[in-house]
């Protein structure tokens, strides 16, 4: 049910997104969902991509400081308090979010969240417990 | 016209050079034998070189013993190097050294007499007097230079304010109100407080300021001009280093030809850096630096790793003691950034505790409005890469924190991307120091 996510440290100069992005490309990977969290000096960008073992491996090449997470998808009905319900019950169940991030389905009914928790399996049990819909991770690197 | 010039000890400032050389060769074996009865890093120094005390016939006899280092400091770290029980220290200082570790001096009551003298001759001979009112702005503390020039002063019977460092506006107010006219700083701070003041619309004249003794950080003759420009003061140079004694070492007098050396009390030599040969009177070179009559830290061939040269010609002022010019740089990777000694291992050292890994890393020097500033790159790896913000971020304040502590100097940490450090034939170029371009 986790999937797995690129990270990469960047510093906050012109160019060095569209630098990845191009690798990535030249390499024939895609991205599914990205989020990228800044301060004035640095970044670090987070992806997921359908083939992260490749992303991995020429990132590494070109010499980017690279690490993989295991984050997990959630679907969320594409509507007014959507989300309202999973955040009640993680809260319910005292699991800690580090980020997350959101994007739509390319269907545009549902929403996907991804979220990295201090403690992915007992964030898993809980959602599963309340009925939450985990998405597996094929689901989300082939969206 | 009473003549401007003041010495002190005119029997120890201008003695004949035929009498400074006897005097030395005296006090030299004094010493010799001082160090050979009591350090033993000294005795086996002694051995190793096959040269005792007793051999030393002339000055020139001294060579075949070798240097004393920055090494052997760090190895009899703390006290090792004292040639006298605690119970006759009064004093402790220390500087930085080399690594985590700090170089430790000390002094007895006699030290620290002779100290307050070889202060209160430079103090004089740029013109301070009891009716004085000494502005010390160096931080109080391990660091020599406060302790050193508040002793100078009050031997002299000037008015000390031990106001130390810091607090700009705090220190113009008391510049005003208490009205300071000798100012006590390093160079840079110096402008800092002209610049501070220009800002606030205060008039250099206004104040009562009228010299200014700068130290503890290599300064050009350009800030010297600057600086008398802007204070409207006379602005004189002196050079000392804690593991000899601290300020003191050498000064200027009024006529700012070269600082006076305290040979009576110290024996310099000029060496080539790279092979340790004596070089001939006049030539541009490492100054190692022999004690004299030091009790608690007496030292022997320390390499100082400045570069300087001397001039023995006797100076207008009637002072016969050797002059030694500004230095030129230094011969180690030394750095001085806000008066305060940073060797580039130190920064080293503290990244490798961090987190078990030695990223790579160069600092970056500069000097912004008159403050130096210090900023170090560390290039992010494996090892300090963390998915997470907020454990990234504590990383570079930890690394922060620790650097403070360890070079008692503010740094700024700033992650880079691995390779983004230019390497010279596959190293790192560890230092850029913008201040000198």
């Amino acid at each position: 049910m986790k999937v797995e996510q690129i990270s990469i440290f960047i510093e906050n100069k012109s160019g060095r997104l569209a630098e990845i992005t191009g690798i990535l490309g030249e390499n024939g990977i895609n991205i599914r969902a990205l989020s990228l969290a800044d301060t004035s000096d640095f970044g670090i960008l987070r992806l997921i991509v359908d083939d992260s073992k490749k992303a991995l491996k020429v990132l590494k090449e070109q010499r980017f400081t690279v690490s993989i997470t295991h984050v997990i998808g959630v679907e969320v009905s594409d509507s007014p308090g959507g989300l309202t319900g999973i955040l009640q019950t993680l809260d319910k169940n005292n699991v800690n979010v580090e980020y997350m991030y959101a994007f739509v389905e390319r269907s545009g009914d549902n929403a996907v969240i991804i979220f990295r928790f201090d403690d992915v399996d007992e964030a898993i049990a809980a959602l599963t417990k309340s009925g939450v819909k985990i998405l597996p991770g094929e689901r989300i690197t082939s969206i | 016209m009473n003549s401007p010039v003041k010495i002190l000890n005119p029997d120890a400032e201008c003695l004949p050079r035929e009498e400074i050389l006897q005097l030395q060769l005296k006090r030299l074996q004094e010493t010799l034998s001082l160090v050979a009865n009591k350090v033993p890093c000294y005795q086996s120094k002694f051995k190793d070189s096959g040269f005792q005390p007793g051999d030393l016939q002339s000055l020139e006899d001294l060579r075949q013993l070798p240097f004393t280092t920055k090494e052997d400091l760090r190895v009899n770290y703390p006290y090792g190097m004292f040639a006298v029980p605690m119970r006759e220290v009064v004093r402790i200082h220390s500087s930085s050294g080399t690594t985590g570790k700090p170089t430790v001096v000390g002094y007895t009551k006699e030290d620290i007499k002779i100290w307050t003298e070889l202060v209160a001759r430079f103090m004089i001979a740029a013109g301070v007097t009891q009716e004085d009112i000494v502005h010390i702005a160096f931080g109080y503390g391990l660091f020599t230079g406060a302790f050193g020039l508040h002793y100078g002063s009050e031997a002299i019977g000037a008015s000390v304010i031990p106001i130390s460092g810091g607090n700009t506006d705090k220190q113009l107010m008391i510049m005003q109100d208490y009205c300071s006219s000798v100012l006590v700083c390093t160079p840079s701070y110096g402008l800092t407080l002209a610049d501070r003041m220009e800002k606030q619309g205060i008039d250099p004249r206004s104040l009562s300021l009228r010299v200014g003794l700068f130290g503890a950080e290599p300064w050009s003759e350009q800030m010297r001009v600057e600086l008398e420009q802007r204070l409207g003061i006379i602005a004189t140079d002196n050079y000392g280093l804690s593991e000899i004694m601290g300020p003191g070492v050498a000064g200027e007098c009024l006529y700012k030809q070269g600082m006076h050396f305290a040979e009576d009390h110290f024996l310099a030599e000029i060496i080539d850096p790279d092979t340790g040969a004596v070089l001939p009177d006049g030539s541009v070179g490492e100054l190692v630096i022999t004690s004299l009559t030091k009790q608690a830290f007496p030292m022997i061939r320390y390499r100082t790793r400045d570069i300087t040269r001397l001039n023995y010609d006797v100076c207008e002022c009637g002072r016969t003691l050797a002059r030694m010019e500004k230095t030129r740089g230094r011969t180690d990777d030394m750095l001085i950034i806000k008066g305060v000694n940073v060797f580039p291992t130190q920064i080293e050292e503290v990244l490798f505790q961090i987190e078990g890994c030695e990223p790579h890393y160069q600092l970056i020097v500069d000097r912004e409005n008159n403050m130096d500033s210090l900023e170090v790159q560390v290039e992010v790896n494996e090892h300090i890469f963390f998915d997470e913000m907020k454990q990234q971020r504590q990383f570079v304040v930890q690394a922060e924190k620790r650097l403070a502590t360890v070079l008692g100097v503010s740094a700024k940490v700033k992650l880079v991307e691995p390779s983004s450090i230019k390497r010279h034939e596959g190293k790192a170029i560890r230092v850029i120091d913008r201040r000198q371009q």
